[in-house]
């Protein structure tokens, strides 16, 4: 009899130290919010908000303006769809407890339990808010940055459905993947500092994936598909390059060295980038255009995205200067032997340059930048390389392949695609009922 | 009574006021247009691939005078707008069969 008690007892006693483990070492090293990065990652989430409006002017300069409209609302319809989706299910899927390496559970459904304590996990001297804040900013424009592969065609109800299933079946589980404590790519080791492969790979591929299924824009070749208003464009590149700020640097999660070296190589590979692909086109055809210059700029910061934290600034001229070309090379040449529509380069910006970004991060990466990365090709480790090369491939297969159900799905219920005649008279009076430029004219909101 | 259509390089324009306002010349209709002619095509490069704009502006003047007016009008259209290359424009006149000015009913002569 009391051998029995003894045992209850020493089980009991067992229990209670085990339950209270965890609090107690919770005890020992509460998390402490520290002032400075809170405030430096409040600033860098707004700082990527301001991208998602930049990339509307970006893409709205571009397009023929009866379709200004249509284009802006795209970006500013992924603002408000994906900052409700990533409250309720959103966040979650990407960062909740593992399941398998590719996807996050329920746990933080509805950012239940989701607080001013920092999730120790991802950031730990920031409110868990503010990290559930910053990662949103990513997800919107991640999505919006499809639009520019199916402008000036695609119906608005279709964008709406698309951008609901895309961001929670697409990027949500990409995310994880790439930055969920336990996802598969980041357990292999691949390096993707800001988001090459979950941001600019997943969404250029995707968009590629769209412009096939939607075909071309019916006007394509009878008509010129030229810019309406390019210093929209500049402007809206300015505004992506300042708000790139934060995408990269803020990757760091802490106002740090790291923070620092990922904006110097930011601003770096994104002027470079604009030098090589204006020079480019000097070479070209005799002229350098500010069109080139800005797309230099947006290839050049897509390139460094996953390279950011992980290269030296010298290494950052270097990919700046080989991604102008590169992209140049994809926009004007590439894309019109093989045919697709994708109008505004969503593809030939944003997957080129994040898939040439992500596998000269497994060259040029080195552990004197980072302790906590990894070494490159360059600093000895092919195998990095590999690793790199891998989480391209998936990343392709996964949003290619995802992005292809999700359309065929879609067109069982309505035409994806607007009319002839609305296509023509343009989809902000189609779609929307509205014309961008009342300036009085007898006819207006014609090309 | 006649019309005289100009179409000439936009540049030329303010030039052109100012000195058909010398030789009393006031009244005018301009419009902004398109055109093409002799003029060679402009070319245009929007991410490296080419387009070719072959209706290039142009500003196009109405001015309505009496028939004696006219060669006064034309020569100091020529004397203004006349660099000597391709592009310069065009001088149309045409005969006139009445004018009315709205706000007096005048007609004719009066209404110039």
């Amino acid at each position: 009899m009391k051998t029995k008690w003894g045992w209850l007892i020493s089980i009991a006693i067992m229990l209670v130290s085990v339950l209270g483990l965890p609090a107690m070492a919770w005890a020992a090293d509460e998390p402490a919010i520290s002032s400075g990065d809170t405030s430096f990652m409040i600033i860098c989430t707004a700082l990527v908000m301001i991208m998602t409006p930049g990339l509307a002017l970006f893409y709205g300069g571009m397009v023929r303006r009866k379709n200004v409209l249509s284009i802006m609302l795209q970006c500013f319809a992924a603002m408000a769809l994906v900052s409700v989706q990533w409250v309720l299910i959103g966040y979650t899927l990407g960062f909740g407890a593992d399941i398998n390496g590719l996807v996050g559970n329920f746990q933080w459904l509805g950012l239940s339990g989701v607080g001013g304590a920092p999730n120790v996990d991802y950031a730990g001297t920031i409110p868990h808010q503010v990290f559930v804040l910053y990662q949103l900013m990513f997800a919107i424009i991640t999505v919006a940055l499809i639009s520019g592969a199916f402008a000036e065609r695609l119906r608005f109800s279709i964008f709406v459905a698309f951008v609901l299933l895309w961001t929670t079946l697409v990027y949500d589980p990409l995310a994880h993947w790439v930055w969920g404590v336990g996802g598969w790519l980041r357990a292999m080791g691949a390096l993707d500092f800001a988001g090459g492969t979950v941001v600019h790979i997943s969404s250029g591929v995707s968009g590629l994936v769209a412009a096939l299924i939607l075909g071309r824009r019916r006007e394509t070749g009878s008509e010129p598909m030229v810019p309406h208003h390019l210093p929209m464009t500049m402007l809206g590149a300015a505004l992506l390059w300042f708000g790139w700020f934060g995408f990269n640097a803020g990757s760091a999660l802490a106002a740090n060295e790291l923070a620092a070296s990922a904006f110097l190589v930011t601003n770096t590979a994104a002027a470079a980038a604009a030098i090589s692909w204006a020079g480019a086109e000097w070479m070209h055809h005799g002229k350098p255009t500010a069109l080139g210059a800005a797309s230099g700029v947006v290839a050049g910061l897509v390139a460094i995205t996953p390279a950011a934290g992980f290269v030296s600034a010298s290494s950052s001229i270097l990919i700046g200067l080989l991604v102008g070309p590169l992209c140049y090379f994809a926009v004007s040449k590439m894309k019109f032997k093989l045919g697709y529509d994708d109008s505004l380069d969503a593809f030939g910006i944003h997957a080129v340059g994040g898939i040439f970004g992500a596998l000269i991060t497994g060259v040029l990466a080195s552990k004197a930048i980072n302790p906590a990365g990894a070494d490159g090709l360059l600093f000895g480790n092919p195998h990095q390389l590999l690793v790199q090369a891998i989480a391209v491939a998936a990343t392709i297969a996964f949003a290619s392949i995802m992005t292809f159900v999700i359309f065929k799905f879609l067109s069982l219920f309505a035409p994806l695609r607007v009319s002839d005649e609305e296509e023509e008279m343009g989809l902000d009076i189609s779609q929307h009922g509205e014309d961008a430029y009342n300036y009085g004219e007898m006819s207006s909101a014609h090309i | 009574m006649k019309k005289i259509e100009v179409v000439i390089r936009p540049s030329k324009l303010e030039d052109l006021k100012a000195a058909l306002d010398k030789i009393d010349v006031r009244g005018m209709t301009v419009y902004d247009v398109k055109g093409r002619g002799l003029q060679r095509n402009q070319k245009q490069y929007y991410r490296g691939q080419e387009h070719s704009i072959d209706l290039l502006p142009k500003v196009k003047m109405e001015i309505v005078c009496q028939d004696e007016s006219v060669e006064n009008i034309i020569s100091t259209i020529l004397k203004i707008c006349m660099t000597g290359k391709v592009g310069d424009g065009k001088i149309f006149v045409y005969p006139l069969d009445r004018i009315i000015r709205i706000s007096s009913r005048e007609e004719g002569g009066a209404a110039l």
